[in-house]
């Protein structure tokens, strides 16, 4: 035959792709269109870099700039940092207990995620706030009250307390896949638990630490409800992109600010994949 | 008990969840020696490995080594290795990683791991693949870097999980004639477990057979083979026809309605007995010059002979036999007095039957079930 015939399941696929396809180009790749084109004109609807140059054309408004990308990162990395050091002994441990003590600690996990985020948000301010809950219990105990609310503590508690989970399940879920001999074949060759720990158990999970850390980081660091309801002014990227479309009706500046957010967390993810490449290249290499 | 012994189990107990496994089980390991311990699964051969390598402590009993109780020590500080039963590479790990593994963890210096890891490979044919990621190894090799790994920090005892049970047929083969050479090469106690009696037969110098977390049998694999001592080994190892038999008086059997001399004695008179006759030890001949005569009712070419069904008075016999014959045909049969073996009877003699329903596959299949049955 001259040529191979058409495959049939071709056009099969295409139609059961449509609906994916056309919801993405409507809902993300028009949406991030419009993004750009607003960032790169002005208000008159002309295309310029105007709004970028404005951003970086004072030295007050550089610093400005300059200190609520810094705050956004350093809350966001505190934030997965600690989301990390109380995610990987947990999922470690539900990966190695028995099936019904792992179901129990997943439904716990889960039950703050069927709550809406803004309410689980909102009703941390009752409890940190000046008369809530904790100073109440403090005051009863004659303790001095504490200022807890509306402090840089408050929004990375927020942060750990909504986005735990999304640390905790791809971590647990690489775990409990993995192999158990792997670990017994680690100590039968000499290895204490230190060292099946640095050696076999922390290297295998490095793909769920990856995408845990993506899942925590990037919400943290676009994050504007949290910083607004726990931290009192609400100082952080999300916000300032967030004041620019509800607030200020500069659409074109809070486009140019979410796009400047978005390379970042590119770069951030960028270097991350580049870490845990190494780490598997360096097996492979 | 000899001087040269490795390893000493003592009354050992030991299960998991409150169920029993082994159950007050004795056995000590020679020095140098390849020893198997065979059973269908479920039978606790692989617990009992598990609980000299110690990744398990027994409930109750002893485990020594070179005299020593290791109770309580953790697997790492024991001077031995196991091969596992997938293999367990570690897949992060390059083929000279995963070798060198438990020589890093020794700290030895740099010089003495290369030089090891490299002897290592050489011994298992795998110089030149230093460098590859162990999934993009075929099974067999994935074996060998195994055997490499575990070898590599000069084990005293190899402990070996059903090593080759994930190999076909072929490297299966050549792996067990490998797996032998560097036994005997290295002067090591290898310490196998596997379901496959052929196996244990060619490589074991002691073959341990057990069933329902007891030892049945130990003895060297001409010994089980030709003298077992219940129905269940007897069974297990090899084809058997298993009759029902009285023991008329020493050297005198009656089995098949039919009173036969045998070498076997020190029986009571008129004790009931399995009477075990293998396959091939059977005589065919023309049907006047037998002691018993039989229908031919199944014939299976097996390459070498003949593999016969053949009926004896409504008991099928398997026969394995060189000269051709056909379905429907009658046959003599005639049996040498050094050919029966008679066993004392015991709880598995009434669970073997005939080779009525025999087909290989079921073979395989009945062996698990009939220990469901059996709790």
């Amino acid at each position: 035959m001259a040529h191979t015939p058409p495959r049939k399941h071709s056009n099969a696929g295409v139609a059961l792709n449509a609906p994916y396809l056309l919801w993405s180009l409507l809902f993300i790749l028009a949406p991030l269109a419009l993004v750009a084109l607003y960032a790169f004109t002005d208000a008159a609807g002309h295309f310029s870099l105007s709004v970028f140059r404005g951003l970086f054309a004072t030295q007050e408004s550089r610093r400005m700039l300059s200190r609520v990308f810094s705050d956004s990162m350093r809350y966001a990395l505190y934030a997965t940092a600690i989301c990390l050091v109380l995610a990987f002994p947990l999922a470690h441990f539900m990966a190695h207990t028995k099936a019904s003590t792992q179901r129990m600690l997943m439904m716990l996990i889960m039950v703050p995620m069927w709550m809406n985020f803004l309410i689980c948000t909102y009703s941390w301010r009752t409890i940190l706030e000046t008369h809530g809950l904790v100073n109440t219990l403090l005051e009863a105990l004659r303790l001095p009250s504490l200022k807890l609310l509306n402090t840089p503590g408050a929004v990375i508690l927020g942060m750990v307390y909504n986005y735990l989970p999304f640390m905790i399940l791809p971590i647990y879920t690489v775990m409990a896949r993995m192999d158990t001999s792997l670990v017994e074949a680690a100590q039968d060759l000499g290895a204490s638990k230190l060292n099946v720990l640095r050696k076999i158990t922390v290297p295998l999970s490095l793909p769920g630490v990856v995408s845990g850390v993506t899942m925590v980081f990037v919400p943290s660091v676009s994050t504007f409800y949290i910083s607004q309801k726990l931290g009192g002014k609400g100082s952080l990227i999300g916000d300032l992109i967030e004041l620019q479309f509800l607030g200020a009706y500069n659409y074109n500046l809070g486009a140019a600010l979410s796009l400047i957010l978005m390379a970042i967390i590119l770069i951030c993810m960028m270097v991350l994949k580049r870490f845990s490449d190494r780490e598997e290249g360096a097996f492979i290499a | 008990m000899a001087k040269d012994v490795i390893i000493d189990l003592k009354n050992i107990t030991a299960g998991y969840d409150g169920e029993p496994v082994l159950k007050n089980l004795n056995l000590y390991i020679r020095n140098r020696e390849f020893i198997t311990l065979l059973g269908p699964s479920g039978c606790g051969k692989t617990t009992t490995l598990r609980i000299i390598a110690g990744f398990l402590e027994p409930d109750e009993g002893q485990v020594l080594f070179d005299g020593a109780d290791v109770r309580g020590l953790p697997p790492h500080k024991r001077q031995l290795n196991t091969i596992f039963q997938r293999y367990a590479l570690f897949p992060h790990l390059n083929v000279w990683k995963n070798v060198a593994f438990g020589l890093k963890l020794r700290k030895l210096p740099k010089a003495e791991i290369d030089a090891r890891v490299a002897e290592m490979l050489n011994m298992v044919n795998l110089t030149g693949f230093e460098k590859r990621t162990v999934s993009s190894l075929s099974g067999g090799q994935q074996q060998r870097v195994a055997i490499a790994r575990a070898l590599a920090v000069k084990p005293q005892v190899l402990l070996l999980d059903e090593p080759l049970g994930a190999l076909d047929l072929k490297l299966r083969k050549d792996m067990q004639t490998e797996l032998k050479n560097i036994q005997q090469q290295l002067g090591i106690t290898f310490i196998y477990v596997t379901h496959d009696q052929e196996e244990a037969l060619s490589l074991s110098d002691t073959i341990v057979v057990m069933d329902e977390g007891v030892i049945q049998q130990i003895g060297a694999p001409k010994d089980i083979y030709d003298e077992p001592k219940n129905a269940f080994v007897a069974d297990f190892i090899g084809e058997s026809n298993i009759l029902d038999g009285v023991m008329l008086e020493d050297l005198r059997v009656k089995f098949a309605n039919m009173a036969f001399t045998c070498v076997d004695r020190g029986f009571e008179q008129n004790e009931k007995v399995d009477v075990v006759i293998r396959p091939e030890d059977v005589d065919i001949v023309p049907p006047e010059g037998g002691v018993l005569q039989g229908t031919v009712t199944g014939v299976t070419f097996k390459g070498v002979y003949y593999e016969y069904i053949v009926d004896v008075q409504n008991f099928k016999w398997m026969i394995q036999n060189t000269q051709a014959h056909s379905v429907g045909d009658t046959i003599g049969i005639s049996i040498r007095p050094d050919e029966i073996h008679v066993m004392k009877k015991s709880k598995y003699s009434d669970l073997i039957g005939d080779y009525s329903c025999y087909s290989e596959e079921f073979e395989e299949l009945s062996n698990p079930e009939e220990d469901e049955a059996d709790e």
